[in-house]
């Protein structure tokens, strides 16, 4: 009796999850008249702005990831040996961009960097995508933290920093040559959970008016039919080898799977 | 003891980014929600909330907040206690969770699309089911942008976010507490209903305020789903930001003062739950 409910829990929740995922795969194929052909996928390829928008978006969470990392891992390594005291404190910080809605932060972008402000970021190209750059790092915050709070407690931060120091490194090369060598899985796993955040982000793009990948796939979903099922499925893929390669990076460097 | 010194310039960085990009733009939200354009105090735009266009939209967003809270803790529930204790072969389990990790965070615009491309007027469920079937689920009333299309489409990211948190919860149920109800006689029922649930109370709630402000702040899946056609107030706070409607700027920082206030009270609840269920988590 109790095998029949879990079956039925199992089996109903399983069609609720790859039904969506057959009906994107076969609307996508849809695009020719009374057969299947991957015209869709051809013209979305083929589309210069397809190709711009998520190269810019690429870059975006390339950047994302090396931002991220040059704050965190310095901070929670520093936070563990000489702040411990701290940790609660910066802890709740890292988790405000789970409370605080992306649209209300980057709407006090918009009013805080606006042209008439004292840093004027909105005001030219470039200060634009400083500030999208720093607002994905706010939202990649939580889990980046995370991630590698809990690659630094595998570690003797205490006496591999004595070691270090006693052999003569300074503090640029104990951080960069010995921490984060010592949690770089726990690292990449963070990186590929912010770089799939980043590479379809909608909200912060739009509103910063930056020519990202989610808000192309929004203003091609809103005129076409078929195109916007096969990105739909190119950025599921995209999610699904973020997510096997973090696994197999964690399995690969035996580092305790971080809980989202 | 005094050796604090320089200690805190480490911790310089961080703090200066999480000021300049989290907390200073955020507090000039809340500012600027009790500001007038003067710049002079004021609770004019939170009496502006009151307009029943923007009430209309707070209720419509919890609702379904509430609703795919709901369900995303009951489904996802069933389905991690399936796999945790309900004799489904093991090998179920790694599948399962390697694909929670993946749909979580598969939201925002895709999902929308995915949606459509499923549930929409010419979506691949909706003709079977007319196919095969006969029935036209669009001729019953159903319609993909509606409180129950984004219910369902926002499902698709809130069972998995619960079956990540609850799976490790289930499986910190202690076989003995179990065998210690068996033993003085309590049946299934009873043993879900005066052990493991009360147990498990804490972070059921505690997921349930996180599912709440999750499917709360999405702004993408809505939008590419519906447009600017169902009034939820993320959406309206995007149309306010872009300037399509609402001519009052600062009644803007008056509804993402709400949003704020509406998130932050889910997740105090999730940290006061949270606090609570680790007790039981040694």
């Amino acid at each position: 009796m109790k095998r029949l409910w879990s079956w039925a829990a199992i089996i109903a929740g399983s069609l609720y999850f790859l039904l969506p995922l057959i009906g994107t795969v076969e609307f996508s194929l849809r695009m020719r008249r009374g057969e299947y052909s991957l015209d869709a996928y051809r013209s979305v390829l083929a589309d210069p702005n397809f190709r711009d928008t998520f190269g810019y978006s690429i870059v975006m969470a390339l950047l994302t990831i090396v931002l991220g990392v040059l704050i965190v891992v310095p901070t929670a390594y520093w936070v563990r040996l000489r702040l411990p005291r701290l940790r609660p404190v910066i802890e709740f910080i890292t988790l405000l961009p789970l409370v605080i809605p992306a649209i209300v932060v980057v709407f006090g972008y918009i009013r805080l960097y606006n042209t008439s402000s004292v840093l004027p970021l909105t005001g030219t190209a470039g200060g634009t995508n400083l500030l999208l750059l720093c607002g994905y790092a706010t939202l990649a915050l939580p889990y980046m933290y995370r991630a590698v709070d809990t690659g630094l407690s595998t570690l003797d931060v205490r006496s591999l920093t004595e070691a270090a120091q006693s052999l003569g490194a300074g503090w640029v090369r104990i951080i960069g040559r010995l921490i984060l060598p010592n949690v770089l899985g726990a690292v990449m796993s963070g990186a590929f959970l912010s770089f799939a955040i980043v590479i379809g982000e909608f909200t912060m793009a739009a509103l910063l008016n930056r020519p990202a990948f989610g808000p192309y796939m929004q203003l091609l979903g809103a005129n076409r039919a078929y195109e916007p099922a096969a990105l739909a499925v190119i950025a599921f893929a995209a999610t699904w080898g973020c997510m096997g390669l973090m696994q197999l990076i964690s399995r690969l460097l035996g580092v305790r799977k971080t809980a989202k | 003891m005094r050796q604090i010194g320089w200690n805190w310039l480490g911790v310089v960085p961080f703090f200066a980014f999480a000021l300049l990009f989290l907390m200073l733009p955020t507090m000039n939200i809340v500012i600027g929600a009790f500001q007038n354009p003067e710049g002079q105090f004021t609770l004019q735009n939170l009496a502006g909330l009151a307009s029943p266009r923007i009430v209309d939209s707070f209720v419509i967003s919890i609702k379904i907040s509430l609703a795919s809270a709901v369900l995303g803790c009951l489904i996802g529930f069933a389905m991690a206690a399936a796999v945790v204790m309900g004799g489904v072969p093991g090998w179920i389990k790694a599948p399962l969770m390697t694909f929670s990790g993946v749909a979580s965070n598969f939201a925002g615009v895709p999902l929308a699309f995915a949606f459509i491309a499923t549930l929409g007027r010419v979506g691949l469920v909706t003709m079977l089911l007319k196919q095969w079937f006969g029935i036209n689920i669009y001729a019953m009333g159903f319609n993909l942008l509606s409180f129950w299309g984004l219910t369902l489409t926002y499902l698709f990211f809130q069972i998995p976010l619960m079956i990540l948190i609850i799976t490790p919860a289930l499986e910190g149920l202690k076989r003995e507490w179990r065998e210690a109800a068996e033993v003085l006689g309590a049946s299934t029922g009873q043993y879900w209903r005066m052990v493991a649930l009360p147990i498990l109370f804490p972070s059921l709630l505690g997921t349930f305020a996180l599912l709440f402000a999750n499917s709360f702040g999405a702004v993408a899946t809505a939008y590419a789903l519906t447009g600017s056609s169902l009034s939820i107030v993320p959406i309206m706070l995007f149309a306010q930001i872009r300037g399509d409607v609402l001519q009052d700027p600062h009644l803007g920082y008056a509804m993402a003062f709400g949003m704020i206030v509406v998130t932050g009270l889910a997740n105090l609840a999730y940290v006061i739950m949270r606090t609570r269920a680790e007790r039981w988590m040694r």
